[in-house]
């Protein structure tokens, strides 16, 4: 029987009632009294030297308040970059600045280069036309290896090249893993792209700044997933406003999906124009805007090769990656794919040796940063590809091949530095079989040949890693942040608890889902347990929510400080029952004393913490109040085993997704539905980026897919119902809750799949086609059938 | 700047707008109606829509002044007079059929002309008649599904949860 | 966008007098002109609405047997009321999605003649009327290249005016990402011979596919087009596909399109 409350209970969502009648109270719809509007004049060319900007005649303009250009902004901090790669030669990455309006250059077209701010948002716009900006263009620094070719332009004049770091893991294992490829029985390479992406929220973002003179305090309202960290970055390195000075809240966030983590120039603009301008400033993305000002995702290209022995066991692994980081340095940009990608290199398998090279790389394009999966997508995609690859070339099952490489033992040491403490890898994929009805693809396969189609069945493993932690070991690799979370839990008097967390939900349903842990733990309703989050003035400092660490880091927070409340209630209980505090037992919401009837209830010892007239007062303070951080031992290790199956029209090249499963192991779930709803929107995103989504560049740096008329988001109608299996469960052994995460699990999980069932149907037609680069749009897989 | 006047949610609304306001912008930035949101500036995502005299409309691509005396109706008037969600909206929180909630007003205003005109659709139907509603959280499983349940179907035998 | 004045005319005269303002601009549903504006792609000086101009909406029958269509009538109401002719509502029931049929008009989509939209390929396959404040346009003679047409400035299209054909069918195949045609093959026999207009693939906007009409008109079955293709040469060339591409699709969309017509 489904639970109807607490853990593992598919309850429904309590945030749904305000989304569903409107009253949703996103950044776009907070408006200050006296607000004005900001417009920002941006770079329409990849790269230039500015000449000089004139904004005489636009601050003339109706309603203009003030004009402001990069010469506003001399001695404001740089935004910075949270992460700092050492190369594979021990030298720290290049580092450019990164100012809010653009310095004496541009370096990507959206580059913010001038800002209006105006009565409206319309005399903003219309004053910026009238900026006088005259800009050299110089040539545009688009194709990676180019950029690193010896005499190429360099997108910023003082660093010493556009090598941003070239770093290799394990460097040690490098000899190790030639000399296996040497004596390889077998050896698979496989060259390909995995796309850049916009992430594309279904909210663009917003920032409001509020400056209040009497009290000289700072307000941020903007659309982010870690309102401290945006508060910590700002305030510290940019504008430099004390924390105490400034208040960052982040509302109703209309979706991240990683590229509303990072910490952008209009937040700090509207931050310090407020102050300026005295006034609120406000700034709402146009969806063109948000295409050339969000961080991209993705964009690497790489090369792969396996070794195998002459059974068939996968030996070595060897790749060469050149990744992205577009014009400045975003974020968490540097440890996408480093600490991110080359740790998951192992995958599912018991591959010994592996060897990662990545070369990142600065192009006059938009920053890239981390997207749903962050470097684990590249991963999986390589792996999963160059496996699937493998076993055509030896004529071996792909599924077989997989199993017979599966790591069986846990805890299992990669040699790729993490170390998995759980998973049944076996596990997923048996469920996989189960519920994909691999039994029945024969007989579909048939059924689409009489309509002329092809059909393809693909499968493939992934294995993710949440919560990245600890912080001491992700300082050592160059991260300049502390990846802990945080939870206050404040009960009130009549027995009713707040818990203020660091997470942040923009969709996953956390007031939801953490109100159902808190109720579980205590035994009382969940309508009783009230989430707060997004606000660094009521909430502890945290770090927020992306890599899907929420439930693992941020609920493990709120675990621990719930710990500590009924651990100080059961105090208050041995005493109001006149007991020993060893013998209180708590259970559906009352204390009582083991092996007795005598019992106190949840609400009158909550109600003695705020009226202590009858209290241990010498023991313990009055007051039921406790804050934990949690700082997690290691990540977690989400897995699972997917399938797709596809549809080819030979004739136009569509493929049409028949069939889609999903089986994975998250380890314990709260609240089934919303982990449910978690894999089918990374699942859209997955097939989205391997069939229909293309950020793509010209030679000019010029973006071609600009808007959604050219880039193509997934719509219902380019998707089928999913089917999603999480009983195989192996829980996390070092969190309390045993959850591992499950937010990036499908996007993760999904694209090597649609590939490789695509080119199963491909050779199923007996075409020789052994690889397609994503997006697998009609004109690429028609054009790889008749090449 | 001119009057307009219209109809919202059964009450009688106006104010002075320039020729390019956007109902849309009518609706949010005078009424404050912040419940129709605004998603893209190519006419695609659909967040925006409403019901114009009875059919669905992206209200970022129709002025305001082009609903000059028109019966406009918003995600903020669906819910039963008792202030309980109505058939769709209960059905999308029963069904997960939301994430961040962003899309929501467009999809519910969308699923509502959908069922007025179509009220025991197919998957293929709601699929193919959501073409103007992007959503980038749910993967549409439990939005179609949502649509479905609330047009009286039986939702069970689809897969998960 | 910029901002203009306003008017909604009740009158094709009114409207006529009120276009005659410099840079002022005729408005149908929007669908399309309203996304320009806000890329601040065009400056007019005032919009004049042709949706209030009662003679100028919904779908009728004329003396000669043909589908007579009012300039601002919308895509939906095409869609639900030009059962005369199945082929031409089928096509109006799948332009843009439903929020967009229910606002653009045949006389806005028309007289914008977008290079990928629907009803180009409708109005030149059937060989039809394009009716203005001034004359009637044979749709060999409006249609003019990408974004181009016979109309005159302030000239407005009042009606549409298609002869009902034995046999039509229009088949799209989408652009991902804008859900325009890429490809879109309008057939229509009559019983003088066989129309093929191609949407989406050139170049210069709609086009006549001359070779795959003659053969049509002599075999009206799919097989008539096997050997026939067109040169990728003056074809569009874009993300979504190169124009060898594109020429291929023509000759695959209108074989389906012959296939499924009705």
């Amino acid at each position: 029987m489904p639970k109807d409350g607490g853990i593992g209970a598919s309850s429904k969502r309590r945030e749904d009632v305000r989304f569903l009648t409107g009253a949703g109270n996103y950044t776009d719809d907070i408006n200050m009294h006296g607000q004005a509007y900001v417009h920002f004049l941006r770079s329409d060319v990849a790269h230039g030297t500015i000449k000089s900007i004139d904004t005489s005649a636009a601050a003339g303009m109706p309603g203009v308040v003030r004009v402001f250009t990069g010469a506003d902004f001399e001695g404001v901090g740089s935004i910075p970059c949270g992460w700092q790669v050492t190369d594979r030669h021990g030298q720290p990455m290049q580092e450019p600045a990164h100012p809010i309006l653009a310095q004496g250059k541009v370096r990507h077209v959206g580059e913010p280069v001038a800002a209006v701010v105006a009565e409206t948002y319309e005399q903003a716009r219309d004053a910026a036309e009238a900026i006088g900006l005259d800009i050299d263009e110089l040539p545009a620094v688009v194709d990676m290896k180019a950029a690193l070719d010896s005499g190429a332009t360099k997108v910023h004049d003082d660093l010493n090249d556009n090598l941003c770091y070239d770093w290799g893991f394990v460097e040690e294992n490098k000899e190790a893993v030639n000399k296996a490829f040497d004596d390889a029985a077998h050896v698979t390479s496989l060259e390909l792209v995995n796309n850049r992406l916009v992430a594309n929220p279904m909210e663009p973002r917003v920032a409001v700044g509020d400056y209040a003179r009497g009290t000289d305090e700072s307000t941020l309202y903007t659309t982010s997933q870690n309102p401290h960290v945006i508060r910590l970055l700002m305030g510290a390195f940019v504008l430099g406003i004390p924390e105490h000075k400034l208040r960052v809240v982040a509302p109703d966030v209309g979706g991240g999906f990683g590229t509303k983590i990072f910490h952008y120039q209009e937040e700090a603009f509207c931050t310090f124009a407020a102050k300026a301008c005295n006034r609120p400033v406000k700034w709402t993305s146009s969806r063109s805007e948000a295409f050339i000002s969000d961080a991209h995702g993705r964009d690497h290209v790489t090369k792969i090769e396996l070794a195998l022995d002459a059974d068939n066991n996968f030996t070595a692994i060897r790749t060469e990656t050149h990744a992205n980081m577009g014009a400045y340095l975003s974020t968490f940009a540097p440890s996408v794919p480093t600490w991110l990608h080359g740790t998951l290199m192992a995958g599912n398998y018991k591959t010994p040796l592996i060897y990662v090279n990545v070369k990142a790389v600065f192009t006059n394009t938009v920053p890239v940063d981390a997207y749903r999966g962050a470097g684990r997508p590249e991963a999986t995609f390589q792996l999963e590809r160059v496996v699937d690859k493998a076993a055509r070339e030896l004529g071996v099952d792909p599924i077989a091949l997989r199993r017979q490489n599966f790591i069986t033992e846990f805890p299992y040491a990669t040699p790729v530095a993490v170390e998995y403490d759980t998973g049944d890898y076996h596990g997923t994929m048996d469920k996989l079989e189960e519920i994909a009805d691999f039994s029945g693809f024969a007989a579909r396969r048939t059924e689409s040949e009489k309509h002329g189609k092809l059909r393809g069945l693909g499968v493939n493993c992934y294995i993710e890693a949440c919560g990245i932690a600890p912080s001491n070991l992700v300082g050592q690799l160059g991260a300049r942040a502390g990846l802990y979370e945080s939870a206050t839990v404040r009960v009130n008097a009549t027995g009713g608890l707040v818990v203020m967390t660091g997470s942040h939900s923009h969709g996953q349903g956390h007031e939801t889902s953490f109100a159902q842990v808190v109720a579980e733990m205590i035994g009382i309703d969940e309508s009783m347990v009230e989430i707060v989050h997004g606000d660094t003035a009521n909430t502890p400092m945290g770090m927020g929510t992306y890599g899907s660490r929420s439930i693992a880091v941020g609920g493990s927070a709120m675990v621990r400080a719930t710990e500590k409340i009924i651990n100080k209630a059961k105090k208050i209980a041995s005493h109001l029952l006149e007991a020993s505090e060893a013998d209180i037992e708590l259970k559906d919401g009352a204390f009582s004393v083991a092996g007795t009837d005598k019992s106190v209830a949840w609400g009158d010892v909550t109600l003695a913490a705020y009226v202590p007239h009858n209290y241990p007062l010498e023991d313990i303070e009055p007051g039921l109040e406790e804050t934990a951080f949690y700082d997690p031992a290691n990540f977690t290790y989400p897995s699972g085993a997917y399938a797709c199956e596809v549809e080819v029209d030979p004739d136009t090249g569509k493929v049409t997704i028949d069939r889609f499963a999903a089986a994975d192991d998250f380890g314990n779930i709260i609240n089934p539905m919303i982990v449910t709803g978690q894999v089918h929107g990374g699942i859209a995103q997955g097939i989205g980026q391997a069939l229909l989504e293309n950020c793509a560049y010209d030679e000019n740096g010029q973006l071609l897919s600009a808007s959604y008329m050219d880039y193509a988001m997934p719509r219902a109608d380019d998707l089928p119902m999913f089917s999603v299996d999480h009983s195989s469960q192996t829980p996390c052994t070092h969190n309390p809750l045993g959850v591992k995460g499950c937010g990036e699990a499908g996007a993760i999980g999904s694209p090597p799949a649609v590939v490789n069932a695509v080119v199963d149907a491909l050779q199923s037609a007996g075409k020789g086609v052994t690889h397609i680069d994503m997006p697998l749009s009609p004109d690429r897989v028609w054009a790889a059938m008749n090449g | 700047m001119a009057q307009v006047s219209m109809t919202v949610n059964g009450k009688a609304a106006s104010g002075e707008v320039e020729g390019r306001t956007l109902l849309s912008s009518f609706l949010r930035d005078q009424l404050m109606l912040t419940g129709t949101h605004v998603g893209c500036d190519t006419s695609q995502c659909g967040a925006c829509v409403v019901h114009v005299d009875g059919h669905a409309v992206k209200s970022c691509t129709m002025l305001a002044m082009e609903a000059e005396g028109a019966d406009i109706a918003t995600i903020e008037g669906q819910a039963n007079a008792d202030g309980s969600l109505n058939v769709i909206q209960q059905a999308f929180q029963d069904h997960h059929g939301l994430q961040c909630g962003f899309c929501t007003p467009g999809m519910v205003m969308s699923a509502a002309a959908l069922l007025k005109e179509n009220p025991k659709p197919s998957e293929q139907e709601v699929r193919a008649y959501l073409e103007g509603n992007i959503c980038r959280c749910t993967g549409y499983h439990n939005i179609v599904k949502a649509i479905m349940a609330a047009s009286g179907q039986d939702v069970t035998a689809i897969a998960a949860e | 966008m910029y901002n203009f004045e306003f008017e909604e005319p009740g009158s094709v005269a009114d409207a006529v007098a009120a276009l005659g303002a410099e840079d002022a601009q005729a408005l149908g549903g929007g669908q399309t002109l309203i996304p320009t504006l806000k890329q601040r792609l065009a400056q007019p000086s005032k919009l004049v609405s042709l949706r209030g101009i009662a003679e100028m909406q919904g779908v009728c029958k004329g003396d000669d047997g043909s589908v007579c269509i009012g300039g601002a009538t919308t895509h939906a109401t095409v869609a639900a009321e030009a059962g005369d002719y199945p082929a031409l509502a089928e096509t109006a029931a799948h332009i843009g999605d439903p929020a967009v049929r229910n606002r653009g008009t045949i006389g806005g989509s028309l007289a914008n003649n977008d290079p990928s939209a629907c009803y180009p390929a409708a109005a030149l396959g059937s060989g039809a009327t394009i009716a203005t404040n001034t004359r009637e346009i044979a749709a060999d003679d409006y249609f003019q290249g990408m974004f181009t047409t016979a109309l005159d400035e302030g000239e407005i299209i009042t009606e549409v005016r298609f002869p009902v054909p034995e046999k039509a069918n229009y088949q799209k195949f989408v652009q991902p990402a804008s859900r325009f045609a890429l490809v879109g093959v309008f057939v229509a026999k009559y019983a003088d011979g066989v129309r093929v207009a191609i949407t989406g693939a050139s170049n210069d906007g709609v086009f006549r596919w001359s070779e795959a009409e003659a053969a049509l008109s002599s075999n009206f079955s799919a097989d008539a087009i096997d050997g026939l293709s067109l040169s990728g040469e003056d074809m569009i060339s874009d993300l979504h596909g190169t124009g060898d591409y594109r020429a291929h699709l023509c000759a695959v969309i209108t074989k389906r399109a012959v296939a499924a017509a009705a």
